[in-house]
């Protein structure tokens, strides 16, 4: 449904985007990862036919995003970063107009169905102004939604929600993104990792990484690393594990918890609590610890904050 | 088509919404309708002496005057304002041709204008009623389509401005500064050159409104001249939206 080859932008002598490849398939939710600056927006601007691109080509829904640009308009909906609205017009008729310059057939029923779909049947008749960032938020989100796109672009879906509505919004987008083809940007780690089926990793311009969020873990972690804990402090409790063969990096944290590592597929997890019970500790916590999407991400950016 | 007609209205709604609409109904209105006060005072005075009969063209020539004053205000925020605020965003990725944003803003524009020229049509009606035998329905009808041609080029050449500045007051200031010129300053050098003043006349407001159709003369080229800046103004306005795409 969206298939991007050779993309790039330049903005005068910047290159916001360069030479972007990647694919998003019906029923797929894809997240679009990236500090500030990394050109999600860019991207996303692109696909939606706000702006054509300096290079390279575009198919969103089965249209060139360039030749085809008001084909590929009715078929997306689309989310800004910023959510821009008219603040001096009631929700009701801003949907309403929205819908009519999408030709949408008995356009207030809709209107009232997508209304009621974010959430907010009980604003209907308010001014956007007098709406909260959330409450805002899910107007932009009604917007996008009133057409039935078969592709909903998302640029930075959950930002300014409170907890609850992140909840909901999150939601949301999973039931949508069931049919029909999702590409959201986020720089939360978290929510890329909660909702997404896929996730594009992209720093300066670049695509540093393209996989499921569980793959992304298993491919960067050449080494699993375990956590060990035990009834007690456990003095000698380091040594023992560093006499089984295969433990790399045994390290005791403050509460006495053991942290070790082994290399992928030579599991020693077995030997190890054999011989910690055999010196006579009762074990209580064996457990591996997944390395989280932002190591993953800081390893792939190569953020300076990793050094910590 | 369809696309025109939905931003139009919407915009034409939205005049009713802002303090800058009333601001200009009234900054128009009310001067042509003192004029006509003083039009049909002056007259009943002078009509006990056989003075002539009060004529309607001092008000559509007042009403120009006023427009070239005031429909920057009009016009000014049109675009510009959605660059602003970043609604063009959401128009751009609209399944809307960019002429077809222009034009539907050019339209609810225009509309909000042709409201305020439909009102002064009072007055004449109500001079009709004190002069025997009327007023000259022939001068009439031509100022009045006069008056329209005029609005339809002032308000497309505003719009045009409004689409390539995002600060409202930017663009009030250029299409001002603008109709100013049209006005009153391209007619200036035709006073001195012997030979080429010609052109400068032919793009004056002056040539083709105030000498013309206000006296009662519709000349194909007045209508031409009109339509050529509306379309200008349009055309304008839609490359800058085509820039802005670009940039």
């Amino acid at each position: 449904m969206i298939k991007v080859s050779g993309l790039t932008k330049d903005y005068g002598a910047r290159r916001a985007i360069n030479n972007l490849n990647f694919d998003a398939q019906q029923g797929e939710i894809v997240g679009f990862l990236g500090p500030n600056g990394a050109g999600k927006t860019t991207t996303m601007r692109i696909l939606t036919g706000y702006m054509p691109p300096t290079d390279g080509e575009a198919i969103v829904a089965g249209y060139d995003v360039v030749e085809e640009s008001l084909e590929v308009r009715k078929r997306v909906g689309y989310l800004p970063e910023t959510v821009p609205l008219y603040t001096d017009m009631v929700v009701f008729d801003y949907l309403k107009f929205m819908g009519d310059l999408r030709s949408i057939p008995d356009v207030e029923d809709r209107v009232d169905e997508v209304l009621d779909m974010v959430g907010l049947s009980d604003r209907s008749d308010g001014y956007i102004g007098n709406l909260s960032k959330g409450m805002r938020q899910r107007v932009g989100l009604a917007q996008a939604l009133i057409h039935r796109p078969e592709v909903l672009i998302l640029d930075e879906p959950t930002i300014g929600l409170d907890p609850g509505q992140v909840v909901e919004v999150r939601k949301l987008i999973r039931d949508i993104g069931k049919d029909r083809t999702v590409l959201l940007s986020t720089h939360l780690l978290n929510e890329a990792q909660n909702i997404c089926d896929r996730v594009l990793i992209i720093n300066k311009g670049k695509i540093v990484a393209e996989d499921t969020t569980e793959n992304l873990q298993a491919r960067l972690i050449g080494a699993e690393r375990v956590i060990l804990r035990v009834r007690g402090d456990g003095d000698e409790l380091a040594k023992t594990i560093k006499a089984v063969k295969g433990v790399q990096g045994v390290e005791t944290k403050e509460d006495g918890a053991v942290e070790f590592e082994f290399t992928s597929g030579k599991d020693v997890r077995p030997e190890v609590a054999k011989q910690v019970i055999k010196a006579g500790y009762d074990l209580l916590e064996l457990r591996p610890l997944g390395m989280s999407l932002e190591e993953i991400f800081l390893e792939l950016t190569g953020s300076d904050s990793k050094k910590k | 088509m369809k696309n025109i007609w939905t931003i139009a209205k919407r915009e034409f709604d939205n005049y009713f919404n802002s303090p800058i609409a009333y601001v200009v109904a009234f900054a128009i209105l009310f001067p042509v309708g003192i004029i006509f006060s003083i039009i049909m005072f002056s007259s009943s005075q002078q009509s006990s002496f056989g003075g002539p009969a009060p004529t309607p063209d001092a008000l559509t020539n007042w009403f120009v005057i006023l427009l070239i004053f005031f429909s920057p205000a009009v016009t000014m925020r049109l675009l510009s304002d959605e660059a602003r605020m970043g609604t063009l965003e959401l128009l751009l990725t609209a399944p809307v041709r960019d002429f077809e944003l222009v034009a539907g803003k050019w339209l609810g524009a225009f509309l909000f204008i042709l409201l305020l020229i439909l009102v002064t049509l009072t007055f004449p009606i109500i001079m009709d009623n004190f002069v025997e035998p009327g007023i000259d329905m022939k001068v009439l009808f031509s100022s009045y389509v006069g008056v329209i041609l005029v609005s339809a080029a002032l308000i497309g050449l505003g719009v045009g401005i409004s689409a390539i500045f995002t600060n409202q007051f930017a663009a009030f200031f250029v299409t001002f500064v603008l109709f100013f010129f049209l006005w009153i300053l391209v007619g200036v050098p035709a006073g001195f050159l012997e030979k080429g003043g010609e052109v400068f006349r032919y793009l004056s407001i002056n040539t083709h409104f105030f000498e013309t159709m206000n006296r009662g003369t519709i000349n194909i080229g007045d209508i031409v001249y009109f339509l050529s800046l509306t379309a200008l103004g349009l055309f304008v306005g839609t490359t800058a939206i085509e820039i802005r795409r670009w940039r």
